[in-house]
C-alpha cells in the first residue's frame, strides 16, 4: 500500500517538477553557489581555469577600483534622484487620471506606452533629441535656445548634463509601471469615505494628506521599494543613452561594471565581476531591508 | 444496487503537528442500504458524513473495512471503475465548458469496449438532460445558468453513465429556500423514475425527512440511528438524536423518576410502570404539550406566536434545559387555549401527550424505554 | 431673499473652482501625454526624413512635406535588420513556448499533487524569486562558454527560460479552481494529465495568456545575456542589433535609417500591446515590473 502510495503520489509530483528543477538547478541555484566561490578565489584565470587561493582579494581590488566607485556613486545619484521624484509625479499623475473620466482611458493607454518598447531603441531616440553634433544642436537644445540658454551637449558634454539625461530617461521608462500600480490603488479606495468626508465638509486637499495617501500608502511603498531595487539595477538604458564604453563616458553604474568585468574590452574577470554582484546584492538586500523597516513602522503609526 | 457497508473506518493524520493522535472521521460503521432506495446521510458538520460518501465513492480509501456493491467488493476500485455518480454541493461544473459538453464529459473517458461513438454519446447527453429538464439550455455555459439549473446539469452529468449507486453531497444547500423544496421534489422524482439506490448526504434533518426512505444519523463518525425518518422521529434512540430531529427542536427539561412518576421540578407529569428512581432527562416534543388549567407542568407565559397553521406558545421554566420552553398547538384549539389554560399570574399550564415524551439517561444519554399508567 | 442669492454665490465660486481645477488637471494630464508621445513621434518624424534633409536641419523641423521610405529599405539592406527581427522572432518563441511548458508542469504540481518535500521546495522556488539576475549571470555566462554554446540559440534561450514568479502566479490561480472540479473529474476517470489539459488549462487561459504576453515582452526586450553571449552578428536579437547599428551600422550618422529601424523593432510590441490592452496592464499590475 505504501510502496503503492508512493508510486502514485510522491513520483508523479516530482515528475511534474522536473523540467522546471532541472532549469533552476542548473541557471539559478549551482550559479548563485558558484558566484560565491568565485568571488573568494584569488587571481582565477579563465582561461587556463586556475587560481591561486582563497581570499578577499578579489573584494579588495573591486573597492578600490575607481572605475567601480564611480559606477556606485553614479547609481546612488540615480536611485536618490529617480525614485522619490517618479514616485511623486506618479503619484500627481495618478490622482488627476483618478479625477476625470472622459479621455481617461486614452491617458492610460498612452502612459502605458514606454512599459512595451524597447529601452535601447527608444534610448537611441532619447539620444538623438538631446545630442548635440556638428550639424545640429538638436531638438533640446532648440527649447533651450527659445529661454534664452546656451547650446549644451548632454550626451558627450558635462557630467551634470549626462546624469540629467540619464535621471529623465529613467523616469521617462519607469514611470508607467507606477502610475498604473497607483491608478489602480486609487481606484480600489472605497468611494464611501470620499463621500463621507465630503458630507463633513473636508476640504479636497485635507481628504488626500487624510484619508487618500494612509490609504495608499501600502502602495507607494511598495513603489519605493521595487523602485529602489529597479534603479540599483540600472544599465540597459544608460547603454542607450551613452554605448557600451560607459567606463570611458564616466557614466557605468554597478551592473556595467560587472558586465564590462566579466566581457568586453576590459572583461575576462568573472572573480571580480562575482565579487562587484555580491557587493550590489549587500547593498541592494541592506537599502531593501531599512526600506521596509520604515514602511512598517509607519503603516503601523 | 444493494450497497453494503462493512466495518467501514477512516482515520485523518492530525492537523495539528504537535499531537499524533489520528482524527477519526468514521468509526466503525456498517450497514446495508437495500436496492433502489433514497438514503440520506444526516449529521452536523463534521460528523463524518461526507467522508463516508467519499469512501462509497472511491475518492478516498478507507483505514479498514469493506464496501460492496451488489455482491462485489469496490473497495479497491477507482471511482472510475465503481459505476457512481457524485453530485457535489458546488455542482464542480466545468466552465469553460457547455452545459452539453459537461453531460458529454464523462462518456467521453470512456475507453476500450465502453467507449461510444458520438452519436451514443449525444444520444445519451439528450436523455439525461430531459430527465431533468434541461434540454432546452445545452448550449449555454455554466455561469449563464440559474442555482437550481446548475443542479440539475449536476445531477444529469451523473446519471449520464447509467450509474449502479447516485451519490449527492449536500445537494440543496446552495439553493433558496424555494427552489430547495422544488428541487428536492425533482430529485425524488428522478430517484424513483430511475431506480438507481441513492445516497445523499445533508445536514438540514428536514431535508432528510422529506424525501428518504431512510434516514442514517450520524455524530462524530458514528452511525446513531438508521431507520425510516417517521420512526426515527418518533422513537429517537438516545438524546442526540432527538435534539437533532424537529423544527422546532425538541424541549429538555432536567427531570427525575420517583414512585412511578415523572418530575419536571416539583410538577409530577407523568405516570409510569416499574422505572428505577433517578435523575433523568425528560424530552418533549412541541407538539406534545396540551394547554390545560389542571395541566400538571407550570411553566411562566412568555408570548404567543401565531404562525397561521398552528401557534407557538413561548414559555419558561426553570427545570427546562432550553431558554425557552415552546409547544405548538394546532389553530383550532385557540378558543380552548383562551379559555382552559391561563393560571394565575401568566401562568400557563400543561397536560401532555405520554408518546411525545422521552427519558433520557443523564450519564449514557441513552433513551430510557417506559410504559406508561395513564393518569 | 438674501439667503438665496448668497447660496448662488457659492454655488458660482465652487463651480468657478472646479472649472479650474478640472482645467489645471487636463493640462498636467496632456502635458505629459505630450512627453511621452514625443519621442515616438521624433522617431517616426526622422525615420521619414531623408539623409539629406536630416543633415542639412541645423535647426531641426517638426514636420516634413517630403516623406520617403528610403530609410526603411536602407534599414533592411544595408544592415541585416531582417534577420535581427528573424533571431528574436526564433528567441521570443521558442523561450516563451519551454517555458510555458516548464511552468505549466510546476505549477500543476504544486496546486494540484500531494508529494513528499512539496512545501519545502516551493519555498525555496520563493525564496529564488528574491535572488536577482545580476548575480546568476556571471556564472551562467562562464558555463555556456564552457560548454561551447557562444553563438547559439541554445545558449541564448536555455538561462533565459526560467521564470519562478510565474510559476507562483499561475500556481495561484490553478488553487482557485474549486476542488470539486477535480473530484468530479476523477469520479469520470479522469486522469491527472488529461484533468490538466482540459479542465485546468482552459480555465486559467486569461493567466496563461498574461503570462505569455509578459514573456514576449521580456523576450523582445532582452538585451543585458543576448549580448554577453553573442558577438556573432549572425545571433544579434534586435536590442543588440541596434546597439549594433548605432556604434558600428550606416556610418555611424545616418539617423534616419537608424530611426527607421528603431520603428521597425518596436512596432511589434507596441501592436501587442494595443491588441491585448487589458491583460498587459492587468498582468504586469499583478507583478511584473520591467527587467
Amino acid at each position: 500500500m505504501s510502496r503503492k502510495k508512493f508510486r502514485d503520489g510522491s513520483l508523479k509530483g516530482w515528475l511534474y517538477l522536473l523540467p522546471a528543477l532541472l532549469f533552476l538547478g542548473a541557471f539559478m541555484v549551482y550559479p548563485l553557489i558558484d558566484v560565491f566561490i568565485y568571488s573568494f578565489e584569488e587571481g582565477y584565470n579563465s582561461a587556463s581555469q586556475t587560481y591561486f587561493g582563497i581570499g578577499s582579494y578579489n573584494y579588495a581590488y573591486v573597492l578600490h577600483d575607481p572605475y567601480f566607485l564611480q559606477a556606485v556613486k553614479n547609481t546612488f545619484l540615480l536611485v536618490i534622484i529617480t525614485v522619490p521624484l517618479s514616485t511623486g509625479i506618479a503619484l500627481l499623475i495618478s490622482v488627476g487620471l483618478n479625477s476625470i473620466k472622459p479621455l481617461r482611458n486614452l491617458f492610460q493607454t498612452v502612459y502605458f506606452l514606454p512599459y512595451v518598447t524597447n529601452t535601447l531603441a527608444v534610448g537611441l531616440v532619447f539620444m538623438i533629441l538631446f545630442k548635440k553634433t556638428a550639424y545640429s544642436d538638436g531638438f533640446i537644445n532648440l527649447i533651450l535656445h527659445w529661454f534664452g540658454q546656451g547650446p549644451i551637449d548632454f550626451i558627450d558634454g558635462p557630467y551634470w548634463a549626462k546624469m540629467f539625461v540619464l535621471c529623465f530617461y529613467t523616469i521617462w521608462v519607469v514611470m508607467p509601471f507606477k502610475i498604473l500600480i497607483l491608478t489602480s490603488a486609487l481606484a480600489s479606495v472605497n468611494q464611501e469615505y470620499y463621500r463621507a468626508a465630503r458630507v463633513d465638509g473636508t476640504s479636497g486637499f485635507r481628504i488626500f494628506m487624510r484619508i487618500t495617501l494612509p490609504m495608499i500608502s501600502p502602495m507607494i511603498f511598495y513603489l519605493i521599494i521595487t523602485g529602489f531595487i529597479g534603479a540599483f539595477k540600472a544599465y540597459s538604458d544608460v547603454v542607450a543613452l551613452f554605448g557600451t564604453d560607459l567606463n570611458g563616458a564616466q557614466m557605468n553604474t554597478i551592473v556595467g561594471y560587472i558586465y564590462d568585468m566579466l566581457y568586453g574590452d576590459s572583461g575576462g574577470y568573472p572573480s571580480y565581476a562575482s565579487a562587484a554582484a555580491i557587493l550590489l546584492f549587500a547593498i541592494v538586500l541592506t537599502i531593501t531591508c531599512i526600506n521596509l523597516l520604515i514602511s512598517k513602522k509607519s503603516v503601523n503609526d | 444496487m444493494e450497497v453494503v457497508l462493512q466495518n467501514l473506518t477512516k482515520k485523518f493524520p492530525s492537523r495539528d503537528r504537535k499531537s499524533r493522535h489520528e482524527v477519526i472521521a468514521v468509526n466503525d460503521f456498517t450497514f446495508q442500504i437495500p436496492d433502489g432506495k433514497l438514503i440520506g446521510l444526516l449529521g452536523p458538520s463534521g460528523c463524518g458524513k461526507s467522508t463516508t460518501l467519499n469512501l462509497i465513492s472511491g475518492l478516498e480509501k478507507p483505514t479498514h473495512g469493506r464496501i460492496f456493491f451488489g455482491g462485489d467488493d469496490v473497495t479497491d476500485l477507482p471511482p472510475e471503475n465503481r459505476g457512481i455518480g457524485l453530485v457535489f454541493q458546488n455542482y464542480a461544473l466545468y466552465p469553460h465548458l457547455t452545459v452539453k459538453q459537461n453531460i458529454l464529459f464523462p462518456l467521453q473517458n470512456l475507453k476500450g469496449k465502453d467507449k461510444l461513438s458520438k452519436e451514443a454519446m449525444l444520444e445519451k447527453a439528450m436523455e439525461a438532460a430531459k430527465m431533468v429538464q434541461i434540454d432546452e439550455l445545452m448550449d449555454r455555459k455554466p455561469s449563464q445558468l440559474s442555482g437550481g439549473q446548475q443542479q440539475r446539469v449536476a445531477i444529469a452529468r451523473a446519471l449520464v453513465k447509467m450509474p449502479r449507486v447516485l451519490l449527492l453531497d449536500e445537494p440543496l444547500s446552495n439553493l433558496d429556500a424555494r427552489l430547495r423544496l422544488q428541487t428536492r421534489e425533482e430529485i425524488r422524482r428522478i430517484q424513483r423514475e430511475t431506480g438507481i439506490t441513492t445516497i445523499f448526504v445533508t445536514h438540514d434533518q428536514e431535508e432528510a425527512m422529506s424525501i428518504s426512505d431512510l434516514i442514517v444519523v450520524m455524530r462524530e463518525g458514528v452511525a446513531l440511528q438508521i431507520g425510516k425518518p417517521q420512526e426515527v422521529y418518533d422513537s429517537p434512540a438516545n438524546l442526540f438524536v432527538a435534539k437533532f430531529l424537529g423544527t422546532p427542536p425538541i424541549n429538555l427539561f432536567n427531570g427525575r423518576v420517583k414512585e412511578g412518576r415523572i418530575y419536571i421540578g416539583e410538577d409530577p407529569v407523568l405516570e409510569i410502570k416499574g422505572e428505577e428512581d433517578g435523575e433523568v432527562y425528560v424530552g418533549v416534543r412541541p407538539e406534545g404539550f396540551v394547554p390545560d388549567r389542571k395541566g400538571a407542568l407550570c411553566c411562566k407565559l412568555k408570548g404567543i406566536e401565531v404562525m397561521g397553521r398552528d401557534i407557538s406558545i413561548v414559555s419558561e421554566n426553570p427545570s427546562s434545559l432550553n431558554p425557552t420552553v415552546r409547544a405548538i398547538i394546532g389553530t383550532e384549539n385557540k378558543l380552548n387555549l383562551e379559555q382552559e389554560a391561563w393560571g394565575e399570574e401568566n401562568e400557563v399550564r400543561f397536560s401532555l401527550i405520554p408518546h411525545k415524551v422521552f427519558l433520557f439517561d443523564r450519564e449514557t444519554e441513552e433513551r430510557i424505554q417506559f410504559e406508561e399508567r395513564g393518569l | 431673499m438674501e439667503r438665496k442669492t448668497d447660496y448662488d454665490q457659492i454655488e458660482k465660486r465652487a463651480k468657478g473652482r472646479r472649472m479650474a481645477v478640472r482645467t489645471v488637471t487636463y493640462v498636467l494630464l496632456t502635458i505629459w501625454a505630450v512627453m511621452v508621445l514625443f519621442p515616438f513621434y521624433w522617431m517616426l518624424l526622422t525615420s521619414v526624413k531623408s539623409y539629406g534633409a536630416y543633415n542639412s536641419e541645423y535647426i531641426p523641423k517638426f514636420f516634413t512635406l517630403s516623406p520617403t521610405m528610403e530609410n526603411y529599405v536602407d534599414a533592411f539592406t544595408t544592415v541585416s535588420l531582417g534577420k535581427y527581427l528573424a533571431n528574436t522572432l526564433i528567441f521570443t518563441v521558442i523561450t516563451t513556448g519551454i517555458m510555458l511548458f516548464v511552468v505549466i508542469l510546476a505549477a500543476f504540481a504544486f496546486a494540484r499533487l500531494e508529494f513528499k518535500g512539496k512545501n519545502i521546495v516551493f519555498l525555496i522556488f520563493l525564496s529564488l524569486m528574491m535572488i536577482p539576475n545580476e548575480l546568476v549571470i556571471i556564472t551562467n555566462f562562464v558555463t555556456v562558454t564552457n560548454l561551447d554554446m557562444r553563438n547559439t540559440f541554445q545558449g541564448l534561450i536555455l538561462p533565459s527560460v526560467m521564470s519562478v514568479f510565474y510559476i507562483y502566479l499561475l500556481k495561484e490561480n490553478f488553487e482557485q479552481i474549486p476542488d470539486g472540479l477535480y473530484r468530479a473529474a476523477k469520479v469520470d476517470g479522469t486522469s491527472d494529465l488529461k484533468y490538466l489539459l482540459k479542465v485546468m488549462i482552459p480555465i486559467s487561459r486569461p493567466t496563461l495568456i498574461t503570462i505569455t504576453i509578459l514573456k514576449v515582452i521580456e523576450c523582445w526586450n532582452s538585451y543585458v545575456w543576448p549580448r554577453l553571449i553573442t558577438d556573432d552578428p549572425d545571433y544579434y536579437l534586435v536590442s543588440n542589433g541596434i546597439q549594433e547599428i548605432r556604434e558600428n551600422g550606416f556610418g555611424r550618422e545616418n539617423i534616419p535609417a537608424m530611426m527607421a529601424a528603431v520603428v521597425v523593432i518596436s512596432v511589434p510590441l507596441i501592436l501587442l500591446f494595443l491588441v491585448f490592452r487589458k491583460k498587459v496592464m492587468e498582468g504586469v499590475a499583478r507583478g511584473g515590473t520591467k527587467g
